[in-house]
């Protein structure tokens, strides 16, 4: 399928790569707005614009498990639990596990949190591991034009691993705020590693970056682990037949990698905001 | 890699879906979790004082089985003592009733013996009467004797 669209559609393998990497984005250009038809036109559009492709399936997705997951707490029982519900139990004490084992402060948002974070990322992954054109090419065939771009994995859309990523960010700080107070949290920059005043500056030079930096390093590396698979199978996806066994190969090993960046993203996430709650550094 | 709204568009829906797990999804899966914890704590807690419960009637009844043959030994000695009792009785009553037999046979010999003597007695006055009356040949004033004879046969 990869090889017959790449004949029909595309000069030659890179604008076949480079076409699956675009975003269905809307925006306004030019004064009016509508979807870019080209990267260079979906940069022009600046900030305010949106990725539709990857916000529509990330949004799916969460409605999907979201509604799974409030399906199953409208029937919960304590008796013998069924298969669904047994799933959900599984992936909820897993979750509880990993935050008891973090997190040692008292925050009743925190672990629902990591299971939201953990089922999103897992399943916005997991995306990766259908075939790479189907969803571009149904998306192609429902809007009737066969240039139309359409990104099927959001997570290697560093707006929405950034979103994730900002959001943690976000309540690292009001969370630090609120536990340390302002003057507990100026603290943390100006007396650590050393807890001389006159230190203070070369602290804050040290402690700042490192703050900063893990927004950034959280987004950037679910985002290149994704993006970096992505590419990989659509390099294989121009093998022609020759794909058939890497590209089982490579989505066998992906399922590692999915789940792997999935829980290394929910534990960043607990450990960051187990740093936003501990008073002692 | 363009950043553009969709970092906004994230968030927000992140931390939307993030607030309806945690009030609506996390409460009733986590409840049932403690609540199944606790079942199984207590059924845990049921069988191991059910045990307990076993350990201490299995002991009782020895008891009580250890108890009730002792009395069960305690009977029969008091039987077995009770019947020897009886038998002593019995031989005891046995041995005064043949006593009183006897003694009322002795008594009733002696009785018969006066009786004979005391016919033989009379019968011997008449014959000596009789006796006399032939050694003497004639006859005898009966009345006039009567004394006489009296006193011949209570010599006898």
């Amino acid at each position: 399928m990869a090889e017959s669209s790449g004949d029909l559609l595309y000069e030659s393998g890179t604008e076949y790569v480079s076409h699956h990497l675009g975003f269905l984005t809307f925006g306004k250009l030019d004064g009016h707005w509508g979807f870019a038809h080209s990267a260079e036109e979906a940069a022009a559009m600046g900030f305010w614009a949106l990725n539709v492709d990857t916000m529509l399936i990330s949004f799916v997705l969460a409605l999907g498990f979201m509604g799974f997951y409030y399906f199953i707490s409208k029937k919960m029982t304590s008796g013998v639990p069924g298969l669904a519900q047994n799933i959900v139990e599984m992936i909820v004490e897993f979750v509880i596990d990993s935050v008891d084992g973090a997190f040692h402060a008292k925050n009743k948002f925190i672990a629902p949190l990591a299971l939201t974070v953990f089922s999103w990322v897992f399943l916005m992954n997991a995306m990766d591991l259908v075939p790479v054109d189907w969803i571009p090419l149904s998306a192609q065939l429902i809007a009737g034009d066969s240039h139309l771009y359409f990104k099927a994995v959001p997570t290697t859309d560093i707006n929405i691993t950034l979103g994730f990523a900002t959001t943690v960010f976000l309540m690292v700080i009001y969370y630090s705020l609120k536990v340390k107070g302002p003057m507990g949290f100026a603290n943390d920059f100006l007396m650590h590693p050393f807890p001389k005043w006159y230190l203070a500056p070369l602290n804050l030079l040290l402690e700042l970056p490192g703050f900063f930096a893990k927004p950034v390093s959280l987004a950037l590396r679910l985002y290149g682990n994704m993006f970096a698979g992505e590419v990989i199978f659509l390099v294989i996806a121009l093998l022609g037949w020759y794909q058939l066994p890497l590209h089982f190969a490579w989505a066998v090993f992906h399922i590692l990698v999915i789940t792997l960046q999935a829980y290394l993203f929910m534990m960043l996430t607990i450990v960051y905001l187990n740093q936003a709650h501990s008073v002692d550094h | 890699m363009n950043l553009n709204a969709t970092v906004l568009g994230q968030s927000i829906a992140f931390l939307l879906f993030a607030y309806f797990c945690m009030k609506v999804v996390w409460p009733p899966i986590v409840a049932a979790l403690e609540e199944r914890k606790k079942k199984i704590a207590d059924g845990l807690e049921a069988a191991s004082r059910a045990q307990l419960d076993l350990a201490a009637a299995q002991e009782k009844a020895g008891e009580d089985r250890e108890i009730a043959k002792q009395e069960a030994a305690e009977i029969v000695e008091q039987a077995k003592r009770r019947a020897n009792q009886i038998v002593d009785e019995a031989k005891e009553q046995a041995r005064t009733e043949g006593q009183r037999i006897i003694s009322a046979a002795e008594a009733e010999v002696e009785q018969q013996t006066n009786k004979a003597k005391e016919a033989l007695r009379a019968q011997v006055a008449s014959i000596a009467i009789a006796g006399a009356e032939k050694i003497l040949q004639r006859s005898i004033d009966e009345a006039a004797n009567e004394e006489l004879l009296k006193s011949l046969a209570s010599d006898l």
